[in-house]
């Protein structure tokens, strides 16, 4: 129960919420405090002292990110103090940081650059900074990079690994003034465990976590005359890629996105919502199979790759019940080396294929020894959200300045049900429309609501052609471990069971851009993109999968039918168990 | 059969490191072969205090002091003074006033100023042996309070005693307690805080040694007051010995039913178990040892939420440091007048310092709270040796600060020593001389604070860095006067901004040392020199007219580069010297000083 107290802040009368801590009180009544370490909700811990301030006169100043309000409380936010101790810490800070910011991940929107900016930073500390390779940079795993010299040990990486993935993969090395962030034991990260949900590279304030870098192999391959450079984008990087260029989070800029893409010289583009409208075909008919046939259920599916990771790691006793297919990425990258590569008469190893994803786990699937063929993978390349808006900056294009385009590759027209795959239930959504369509012969509703929203786990049940069908959606590793310790326990039968290793699904996946964290404190970011995605399917003419005229069309002059041998051969794959820390 | 006599010897880690062990089994084996082994008792105890004259062995009835004793001494005690009644009298230890030699104990300097609460049984009963600690009425104060006290009254009667914890902090324990008491919930946890770090502190492992007893019953009456039915000691693993005895004496605990459940036939059940820490400094600081129990790198949490509201496993929980914990069974078998008659009105009771550098008696100490700081060294610890001049004294181990010879009268006290800008912490007291260079003390104290830090906040990790990078410069020679006001503005700083007590004391060292030698940074600064001649690249031996000419000097040099003929005034070769310091060392009229290099540049050319 919060009640109104009274505070004083810097010499005026404010009315604070009881609950409230004094950066929020502050926040509210748009007082600035500086702030490097705090994360709400995820890290809380005070780190970084930049929040310091004096209460009450007390000698000793305290974290205002901890410190909750009480009546009477009188509270200086910035006296020559303050700010002397403030610019002390960031020239501390400022003194161990490798600055490179010209080629820095975070070169637009570094919290810690734009804190030195705003204060007096000292430089006549001696600049200890020493790049140690052997703990310093941590670049094996090919999907992201750790690089120590840019990190200000803050600790959220560690929190959001610890709270959003329930892995603790990377913790707090050696200590004092030789602490750095990493995995145990010196382990390389490939061999740590970790799933790769990129919860730890949204959490840091600088660039000292990102993916693996992939812009300069595009530019390259675009470059080359030798090759067909094909593109994919997948359908929550639409929703997303606008707020690396001002616009406000949830800004659908699909038509800016495709125009970007054309000026940048790519030689066809596709559309990876066109292959989740088949993988509903795919998935949506295996599942109808284990239905009938009594196969392994409940069926999951398997389209995030950080989900595969984590039940290869972690809980392989399910691989049974995964899904067979392949994500869209890896079925559109098949399509491209195979079907598009027949009709254009090219040799596949010609075609660069690059994918446009908000994942970075999307960077290990690619490289899978399954996907692909003949000595070429079917994804050659794959960039995040937030390289690709590096690649449109760095070609000094703005997306706010671009007319509205259409992709003009053959595998680009989709239903409502491919867009929705962007958000957590959406694949359950688009899945359930098919599936009960085929099986009552006649057309079913659209609107599966229960399977939206962002609670952890999402139950449903619902009667189709008679049938009872339990479903149930979960996102996150938190999640996802919570439903499968109760799975184990649980007498009520699933039938179908949608997985994303990331919470809110991949509107919120580790390639999107990052949000700084006072942002994130007012607002829930899953919810304002996954709303625009939605508004797409509301907005479509075809919503339901099996009814996009492309799909239909690709069975007929190419696949055959759903889960034919051809499907099969290019659309499925298989999964196997991994063990974390193997190489002790 | 009954024992006429009663050898006690020291089993502490200092006489243990002495060969004790080895002594006490030559003893048993010697008194056999002179058939005494039924008359003459052998017990090893806990420590004696006087660490520095190890092995110590106490000879009952006549409560004969020997020190130093070896193994060729064993045959002379069980011959001479044993079979013969004579006592050894070339083992005795002098005082330091009147040199006279001294038989007993009980008539030595050293204990005579002494008030012996939590080393109260330290040197007095066999650590192994749980009768003992019995016969020295232990458990009586749990069984007492089990059958007469309402948990209200117990934490009741600690709040009226006035003890304050010892660990450094000082907060009042009754109302750490009552904090812990109010909370509800179904599990609450007492810890026994036995993370002893600070540098050349070891009464927490003393107790730990030589009375486990009291620690358990204290965290027992401590686990009724709060509503606890677990405690765990964190202890460090580098303290086996305590690790071994405390485990044997929870075992004898149990044994006797006064841990387990319903003890004394009550409702009460407490039971204790043991957590190895792994030596980290931070770990005595109680979020970051609770961390370190849950099996977490242990590093600090916010305060609050408090250990009291939200401690180990998220429940409620109660720390308190060994020497705390050793106080309170006496206080409730004296009562809480008796204990706060003791001391001062702030700071009632004792207080266990651990006694170190230039001093003569080095050991452990224990006092009255109020006691001066020149009792202390003068009296109790001897004084400076080797006729040197008293320059400061360090209190409160990488936390506290430097206090000079004009605050020698200062009674000992938590206010008193945190107004000097020093503080009680866990109770080391290192005696500095003419010999010591402050700048380089600030130093050895700061690089094990920067060694020691967790990691975790910005001005503890990277601040004690800085300041360590600009003393070391200093030594260096390489220090500018903006240097010393960075030492100053960064050292304010991190105090008003650390998360944890580590890095709001960590400049304590630093900024005392600032303030009270000032010129001895501007010395190492301005002029180039480390007066005191510890920092090589500062220092320049000269012997100046003073000098006897007894050679010592050339003597002790070991690299040759003293001359001079005997009754003549010698002469250092700057070039041959390597500024070691034993020359300084040597002399016994002070002749021999660091000097500024330009001065004797200078000379050079007058000459």
């Amino acid at each position: 129960m919060s009640k109104p107290v009274n505070i004083v802040i810097n010499g005026a009368p404010y009315v604070a919420s009881s609950n409230q801590t004094v950066l929020e009180a502050a926040q509210d009544n748009d007082i600035f405090i500086p702030r490097l370490c705090y994360l709400k909700d995820i890290h809380e811990e005070g780190n970084c002292r930049l929040c310091s301030i004096k209460i009450n006169d007390q000698p000793q100043l305290k974290p205002a990110c901890r410190t909750i309000v009480s009546e009477g409380m009188r509270i200086i936010t910035d006296d020559q103090d303050i700010y002397d101790y403030t610019s002390m810490n960031l020239s501390l800070l400022a003194n161990k940081h490798h600055f490179e910011c010209f080629k820095c991940s975070r070169e637009d929107n570094c919290e810690f650059l734009d804190l030195l900016r705003q204060y007096d930073i000292e430089t006549e500390f001696s600049n200890s900074f020493e790049l140690d390779h052997e703990t310093y940079y941590h670049d094996t795993s090919g999907v992201m990079v750790i690089d120590s010299s840019k990190c200000i040990l803050c600790g959220r990486c560690v929190s959001a690994c610890e709270k959003l993935s329930g892995l603790g993969i990377i913790s707090f090395n050696e200590r004092g003034s030789k602490t750095y962030v990493g995995t145990a034991q010196f382990h390389e990260l490939k061999d740590a465990g970790c799933i790769y949900c990129g919860k730890c590279i949204q959490a840091c304030p600088t660039g000292a976590l990102s993916e693996k870098d992939d812009v300069v192999n595009v530019e390259r391959a675009l470059r080359d005359p030798s090759k067909t450079v094909v593109v994919q984008v997948a359908p929550a990087v639409r929703v997303a890629l606008g707020e690396s260029f001002g616009m406000p989070i949830g800004t659908n800029v699909e038509g800016q996105m495709f125009e970007a893409l054309r000026c940048l010289g790519f030689d066809e583009i596709f559309d990876t919502n066109f292959a989740a409208d088949l993988t509903i075909m795919e998935e949506g008919n295996e599942f109808l199979k284990r239905i009938q046939q009594q196969g392994v259920l409940p069926m999951f599916t398997s389209c995030s790759p950080g989900w595969i990771n984590y039940l290869e790691l972690y809980h392989p006793e399910y691989l049974p019940n995964l899904s067979s297919c392949k994500s869209p990425q890896q079925m559109t990258g098949a399509l491209i080396k195979t079907f598009y590569a027949e009709k254009m008469s090219l040799d596949p190893k010609q075609i660069v294929s690059v994918s446009i994803m908000p994942c970075i786990a999307k960077k290990g699937e690619a490289r899978r020894k399954d996907m692909g063929r003949d000595g070429y993978q079917d994804v050659d390349y794959v960039l995040t959200t937030r390289e690709f808006s590096r690649l449109i900056k760095r070609h000094r294009l703005d997306l706010n300045q671009l007319p509205s385009s259409k992709p003009f590759g053959m595998l680009a027209g989709y239903t409502g049900a491919g867009a929705i795959f962007g958000a957590t239930g959406g694949v359950m959504e688009a899945a359930l429309r098919t599936v009960s369509e085929i099986l009552e012969e006649k057309p079913t509703m659209l609107d599966f609501k229960a399977v939206r929203g962002h609670a952890d786990v999402k139950e449903a049940s619902y009667t189709i052609a008679g049938q009872t069908i339990n479903v149930a959606v979960v996102h996150g590793g938190i999640a996802i471990k919570m439903f499968l310790d109760y799975l184990k326990d649980s007498s009520k039968q699933y039938h179908f069971v949608e997985f994303m290793g990331c919470t809110g699904g991949c509107i919120n996946g580790g390639g999107q851009p990052i949000v700084p964290a006072k942002i994130r404190d007012q607002c829930d970011v899953r919810e304002l993109r996954a709303h625009a995605l939605y508004a797409i399917d509301r907005q479509s003419t075809i919503r339901k999968s099996h009814k996009n005229p492309f799909v239909i069309d690709l069975y007929e002059t190419f696949l055959g039918s759903p889960n034919s041998p051809k499907a099969h051969a290019l659309l499925h794959t298989h999964y196997t168990k991994r063990t974390p820390y193997e190489h002790i | 059969m009954f024992e006429r006599m009663q050898l006690l010897i020291c089993g502490g880690t200092g006489c243990l490191s002495s060969h004790a062990m080895k002594i006490k089994e030559m003893f048993i084996e010697t008194l056999k072969t002179m058939h005494l082994e039924d008359e003459v008792g052998i017990v090893m105890t806990g420590c004696f205090g006087l660490c520095e004259r190890g092995p110590i062995i106490i000879v009952y009835p006549d409560e004969t002091f020997y020190a130093n004793v070896s193994m060729n001494d064993v045959k002379d005690i069980c011959e001479e003074h044993i079979l013969k009644g004579r006592p050894v009298k070339r083992l005795f230890v002098r005082n330091e006033k009147d040199r006279q030699q001294i038989a007993k104990f009980t008539q030595l300097d050293f204990y005579a100023k002494q008030k012996r609460i939590a080393l109260r049984n330290c040197g007095q009963i066999n650590p192994l042996d749980i009768d003992e600690y019995i016969a020295k009425s232990g458990y009586e104060a749990l069984g007492q309070i089990l059958s007469n006290n309402s948990p209200e009254e117990v934490i009741d009667t600690m709040i009226k005693s006035g003890l304050r914890g010892r660990g450094g902090g000082g907060f009042p324990t009754g109302l750490k307690w009552q904090f812990a008491s109010r909370e509800r919930g179904d599990q609450k946890y007492v810890i026994c805080n036995a993370d002893e770090g600070d540098p050349g502190a070891f009464m927490d492992r003393a107790i730990l040694e030589g009375d486990p007893h009291s620690v358990l019953e204290a965290m027992a009456i401590c686990g009724y007051a709060i509503g606890s039915t677990q405690g765990y000691i964190y202890v460090r693993a580098e303290y086996p010995v305590a690790v071994e005895r405390l485990e044997h004496a929870i075992e004898q605990a149990r044994a006797y039913n006064l841990l387990g459940k319903h003890i004394f036939n009550s409702d009460f059940s407490f039971d204790i178990d043991i957590r190895l820490g792994a030596g980290a400094f931070v770990c005595g600081e109680e979020t970051a040892l609770i961390r370190s129990i849950e099996g977490d790198r242990g590093m600090p949490k916010l305060k609050p939420p408090f250990p009291a509201v939200k401690g180990l496993w998220g429940k409620s929980t109660n720390v308190n440091n060994v020497e705390t914990l050793a106080n309170i069974p006496v206080i409730f078998l004296k009562g809480s007048d008796w204990f706060r008659s003791i001391g001062t009105e702030k700071s009632p009771g004792t207080k266990v310092f651990a006694l170190g550098g230039k001093i003569k008696h080095t050991g452990l100490v224990e006092i009255p709270m109020g006691t001066t700081l020149r009792e202390v060294i003068f009296d109790i610890g001897g004084g400076i040796p080797n006729k040197r001049q008293f320059k400061a004294v360090q209190t409160g181990g990488p936390s506290g600060g430097c206090i000079t010879s004009e605050h020698l009268q200062t009674p000992i006290e938590f206010e008193t020593l945190t107004a000097l800008g020093s503080m009680m912490g866990s109770g080391g007291m290192i005696v500095m001389d003419e010999d010591n260079c402050m700048v380089d003390v600030a130093r050895f104290y700061l690089d094990f604070t920067v060694d020691e830090s967790c990691g975790k906040c910005t001005p503890c990790r990277e601040g004690t860095r800085q300041m360590l990078d600009i003393l070391n410069r200093i030594c260096d020679g390489q220090g500018t006067l903006k240097d010393l006001d960075t030492l100053e503005s960064l050292g304010q700083m991190i105090k008003k901004t650390s998360l944890c007590g580590l890095g709001q004391t960590a400049p304590n060292p630093v900024l005392s040392t600032l303030k009270h030698f000032r010129e001895e940074y501007m010395a190492h600064v301005t002029n180039h020199v480390c007066p005191a001649g510890v920092c090589a690249n500062l220092t320049n031996f000269h012997i100046d007219e003073s000098c006897i000419g007894c050679t010592k000097c050339s003597k002790n040099c070991p690299v040759d580069a003293i001359s001079g003929s005997p009754k003549q005034l010698h002469v250092i070769d700057s070039e041959l010297c390597i500024r070691c310091g034993a020359c300084k060392k040597a002399c016994p009229v002070g002749a021999i000083t660091s000097q500024p290099r330009i001065k004797e540049l200078n000379h050079e050319q007058t000459s």
